[in-house]
């Protein structure tokens, strides 16, 4: 109980303000009070939001079988928040892009949604995203019962759709969104290989 | 949040460059070019002994734009030199103990004269004119930068190319030692770049000394390089050790590495979309951070010098 409350009063906090901390410095970056932006301030913010959005994917990917290698069970109170964070930077990421790097221009909005698979592939994992952000309270996820266990394994699709996504914008040099790929591909490997035991309760 | 103001590089943007390119450096170049300025007016284009030094004996071009130009901020820390790493600014971060000097370059191929010449020597020939061009990405960014360079109609004909000499192919210095982004296979190195013949002497063609006044910095491809500004920057090879008249149309490190992304011509091109992004507008690095895009102009806004040698070509096959 003790740890419980200490979680929720002590440790909750401050993972919180540590996973803002990538946005602060954007902020303060872009303020130049810890840095700068580059020259091209809003590829630099729009490129920031999507990493982070990949590494907290990532992140959530990591919790639950860190909670079964170390066997400690409270690991997967954070898992909820971490990946509502995952939203949060991608739905960032999105907002730049539609805000800053297309100026709300609907049709130009429109167009590379269609025409660029990259964006369109983008778009999908943002709306998956979504879906899973607003259903997580546990109020609705108790009502959903088992649906909502269905439709949150949808984060092993967005961790494939985000470094495709990633893959297919770089111009040429590729190792960036390979070492996520080796990671999500370990990180899913390790489920894959769980799962086949029927005592695993991995998700 | 802040904006740039790109509009007029005021003083504390030079300081901050003179810091970037070590002061004492700077004042013993400027020394150097100072007294290499009396020879300069006798014998032509001169370049400074040490890298980074200031220009002299620059005459102005009636192809320069006269829209405003972008920081030297802007210019030397945003940028494409996989040489030196992909990301952007990399170049700037890695290129510091690049060594520039000596530099020679090799001329081959069909014509007169051929050899491997001092950097000094290639360029005394010349006179040096500012360049105040747009550059157009291919990643849909562009700036406006004021080079310094040598027309390269002038070069070529310096060498006297045979009828044999249709294109003209380039290439960058292979130094995996100083060159850390070539310790990987992102592109097959040396860069190599090329034109036809009648790109090469075309007026807006120029190989680039410096910007600003000054020698190029490392990171823009010191000390010579190629800027042909109605292409995507790209064609601009940078750091050129050879220069070469030959027959057949040269292969290109793009072209090789994505052959249905990067052409041969790589003319500027709204219409022709890259396979994975529009170039229908551009974002003018500098221009803030609400600012919206630009459209993009057929040839980057150069046509009227530049439409000509395209006619009956088949621009999107020919891309």
């Amino acid at each position: 109980m003790n740890t419980i409350k200490k979680i929720r009063f002590f440790w909750k906090p401050l993972v919180f303000f540590i996973c803002l901390i990538p946005t602060i410095l954007i902020l303060t970056d872009a303020l130049e009070i810890t840095g700068h932006l580059s020259a091209n301030p809003i590829e630099d913010i729009q490129d920031r939001l999507g990493n982070w959005g990949l590494r907290f994917i990532v992140l959530v990917l990591t919790i639950s079988p860190l909670k079964i290698i170390t066997g400690k069970n409270w690991i997967i109170l954070f898992r909820r928040m971490i990946g509502l964070f995952a939203f949060y930077y991608v739905f960032m990421h999105f907002l730049t892009w539609a805000i800053l790097e297309q100026n709300l221009n609907v049709s130009a909005v429109i167009e590379d949604i269609i025409e660029r698979k990259f964006i369109t592939l983008g778009l999908i994992s943002l709306t998956l995203l979504f879906i899973m952000a607003v259903t997580s309270p546990n109020s609705i996820r108790r009502k959903m019962g088992v649906k909502w266990h269905q439709i949150h394994k949808s984060i092993y699709v967005v961790s494939v759709l985000g470094i495709w996504h990633y893959w297919w914008q770089v111009k040429i040099d590729a190792r960036e969104p390979l070492i996520y790929a080796i990671i999500i591909s370990i990180l899913l490997l390790y489920r894959l290989l769980k799962f086949k035991k029927p005592t695993s309760s991995v998700r | 949040m802040r904006k740039r103001n790109y509009c007029k590089i005021n003083s504390s943007e030079i300081t901050s460059y003179n810091n970037y390119i070590n002061r004492r450096k700077f004042i013993k170049s400027a020394t150097l070019a100072g007294s290499a300025m009396m020879v300069a007016s006798v014998n032509g284009a001169n370049i400074p002994e040490t890298p980074q030094g200031k220009l002299s004996d620059i005459s102005s071009s009636i192809y320069s734009t006269d829209e405003k130009t972008n920081s030297i901020v802007d210019v030397t820390t945003y940028n494409n030199f996989y040489e030196f790493g992909t990301n952007k600014d990399d170049p700037y971060k890695n290129s510091k103990n690049f060594k520039t000097r000596p530099w020679s370059i090799e001329v081959s191929g069909h014509a007169e004269k051929t050899g491997v010449f001092n950097l000094e020597d290639f360029i005394k020939p010349h006179l040096l004119e500012e360049r105040i061009y747009r550059m157009r990405c291919v990643e849909a960014w562009s700036m406006v930068i004021p080079w310094v360079g040598i027309p390269l109609a002038k070069i070529v004909k310096q060498f006297k190319p045979l009828s044999k000499a249709k294109y003209v192919r380039f290439e960058t210095i292979h130094d995996k030692e100083n060159m850390i982004g070539q310790r990987y296979r992102i592109l097959k190195w040396p860069y190599r770049e090329g034109l036809t013949i009648s790109e090469a002497t075309n007026p807006l063609s120029i190989l680039a000394v410096g910007i600003y006044g000054y020698a190029l910095p490392n990171q823009n491809g010191a000390p010579l390089r190629l800027i042909v500004p109605w292409k995507y920057g790209f064609k601009g090879i940078k750091s050129i050790v050879k220069m070469s008249f030959v027959e057949q149309q040269p292969r290109t490190s793009w072209e090789m590495a994505a052959p249905d992304e990067y052409g041969f011509y790589a003319n500027v091109n709204p219409k022709v979309p890259h396979p994975r992004w529009s170039q229908a507008r551009e974002r003018r690095i500098g221009s803030g951070l609400f600012a919206e895009k630009i459209p993009t102009s057929m040839f980057n806004g150069y046509g009227e010098h530049v439409a000509h040698l395209y006619k009956g070509l088949n621009l999107r096959r020919h891309f």
